[in-house]
């Protein structure tokens, strides 16, 4: 049967919900033009706010450090995730039925929870290696904790997806288990390792709360500047720095969802 | 697939899974149980943790202190149960017609107007939220319609916190809504309604058993993060709007009582584990929203 197309009220009512979820994204675009240093009020177009952010060595090294931090941790969440979803879906194991409860555990918690159990962790194992002293690694540890479970999800979606039929092909050709792995599962494989790991940077990328606990001295990243400045009051420096951070954000989900479009 | 009980198999995949299990065993499960742990023991003069057993932090958590009885902890745990359950209900009224709405798009339309609704998903929470402190300022675009509106002092305060939190967990409620939606069998409201059944009936009988999944997994998703959110009542909230994970921050930080704020975190992780529970049992079908 054919589905009605939305009524009048249901698109007006839809497009009230839009309005809502986009204003404040509009407002920090919008305002990171805006000439006026301080207040709310319009005081002609600028991009200066841009321009200001090179000059800036705390954005400078926030941006370095985040993006240290989400291409470290996407690496590593990456191949263990992808490992773990391969061996999740393909084998048979004792105990692989509590996987799927283990992997959702940090997409339900609260990131506070986690954020201080981890520190925790740190200060009782710090004052014995050194390693765990609060820093970039320390971060990179905790935002692979809560990348994997996305990955592996996300690779299990496109695991399971795939037709049986192409790597029972490789090995009536002839293909040797490994062969078979190289030249047709992993290739078929790819397009969701590349979505998984584009969400995991996202995930960092966008990661405070858990960062904000996790991060010592000199490990900023733009999500605690943008907080701390925040905290102090919004400047258009500040607006200009998210609306980049916003940009990212979108180009991530749009080629995600690109990438898982042409899955099907 | 071979057999089950292949212990090759076993070996096999212990190599492949194991490093990401170890991973999740030693910095989720330990972390967890550490909280666990700490949260039974007490703190010492200068914040350090004192190994000694002790259940005064939960009886703090529940208002009894060392000082006679204190409402703050218990109304702090009610505060954030009901701004959870109030932010889950008006996700429920904005966020099932746009589900609705989405789903009886044509085709080419729909893949954008779903699109529209990832996108805030995966936005920095933080970013959007303290957008709401321009968009609620007096002077701001939201702020001046309400205060013409008669509604002065919005922000900062609990409803500024509402507007807040529904509008970061919208997408939260209305993806695996949507997943739900997408599927109907719309046949069978058709027959309903063929067979006279009122609107309500036919929404009530034919449609809600089968978004039912879609709804619980939605509902409990904005509930518990909403209940958990510690950045959102800390941009948009004044000092009687701190929440379960202000309360958490506040003990991991400048009161440096960190078995009392472990005990926070248990408390909230037991609502986490009621909240899986359900989620488990009413929506058979996980992450397929993702």
């Amino acid at each position: 049967m054919a589905v009605n197309r939305p009524s009048l009220r249901l698109s007006l009512w839809s497009a009230l919900a839009y309005l809502f979820l986009y204003a404040p994204i509009a407002v920090v675009v919008i305002y990171s033009f805006n000439a006026a240093r301080f207040g709310a009020a319009w005081n002609g177009f600028t991009t200066h706010w841009y321009a200001a952010i090179w000059d800036n060595p705390q954005a400078l090294s926030a941006a370095r450090n985040t993006l240290l931090l989400a291409g470290c941790s996407t690496l590593i969440s990456t191949l263990l995730g992808t490992a773990l979803a391969y061996g999740w879906t393909r084998f048979h194991f004792p105990g692989r039925r509590w996987i799927s409860g283990l992997l959702h555990i940090p997409i339900f918690i609260p990131d506070i929870v986690l954020a201080v159990a981890l520190l925790l962790l740190y200060s009782l194992v710090s004052p014995w290696l050194r390693f765990f002293e609060l820093g970039l690694p320390t971060m990179v540890l905790a935002h692979v904790t809560f990348q994997i479970p996305f990955v592996a999800i996300v690779v299990r979606a496109r695991l399971a997806g795939l037709d049986p039929a192409l790597e029972e092909a490789a090995r009536d050709l002839g293909a040797s288990g490994r062969q078979k792995f190289r030249h047709v599962t992993l290739p078929l494989m790819m397009p969701g390792i590349l979505a998984a790991a584009m969400l995991a940077f996202t995930l960092s990328l966008d990661d405070f709360v858990v960062s904000f606990f996790t991060s010592g001295p000199g490990s900023t990243t733009l999500p605690i500047l943008i907080y701390s400045s925040v905290k102090r009051g919004i400047t258009p420096d500040i607006n200009a720095l998210s609306t980049l951070i916003i940009l990212a954000s979108i180009l991530g989900t749009v080629s995600v969802m690109l990438l898982q479009r042409k899955n099907r | 697939m071979t057999d089950p009980g292949n212990s090759r198999q076993t070996v096999r995949a212990a190599f492949v899974c194991g490093p990401g299990l170890i991973w999740l065993l030693v910095f989720l499960l330990v972390p967890m149980l550490l909280i666990l742990s700490v949260s039974f023991i007490s703190r010492g003069a200068y914040g350090e943790l004192e190994w000694t057993v002790t259940l005064e932090n939960y009886r703090r958590l529940i208002g009894f202190g060392a000082l006679g009885f204190d409402p703050l902890y218990p109304q702090i745990l009610l505060r954030s149960l009901a701004l959870g359950a109030t932010t889950a209900f008006l996700c429920l009224l904005m966020g099932m017609p746009l589900a609705f709405f989405i789903a009886r798009l044509p085709g080419r339309f729909r893949a954008a107007a779903l699109l529209l609704v990832v996108i805030p998903f995966w936005t920095s929470l933080l970013i959007r939220t303290y957008a709401w402190q321009i968009l609620l300022a007096p002077e701001g675009w939201f702020g001046s319609i309400l205060r013409h509106l008669g509604m002065t002092e919005l922000y900062p305060g609990t409803l500024a916190v509402l507007i807040g939190m529904v509008c970061d967990f919208l997408p939260f409620f209305v993806l695996p809504l949507y997943a739900s939606v997408e599927k109907i069998n719309w046949s069978l409201a058709e027959a309903a309604m063929d067979l006279g059944a009122s609107q309500w009936n036919v929404f009530r009988h034919a449609i809600l058993p089968q978004i039912s999944p879609g709804l619980t997994a939605g509902l409990i998703l904005v509930f518990l993060p909403a209940t958990g959110q510690f950045v959102i009542p800390d941009l948009l909230g004044g000092a009687k709007t701190v929440l379960l994970g202000n309360a958490i921050q506040q003990q991991f930080g400048q009161s440096r009582d960190w078995p009392f704020g472990a005990a926070m975190a248990v408390a909230a992780l037991a609502l986490v584990i009621a909240g899986m529970w359900l989620f488990y049992r009413k929506s058979g079908q996980k992450g397929e929203w993702l």
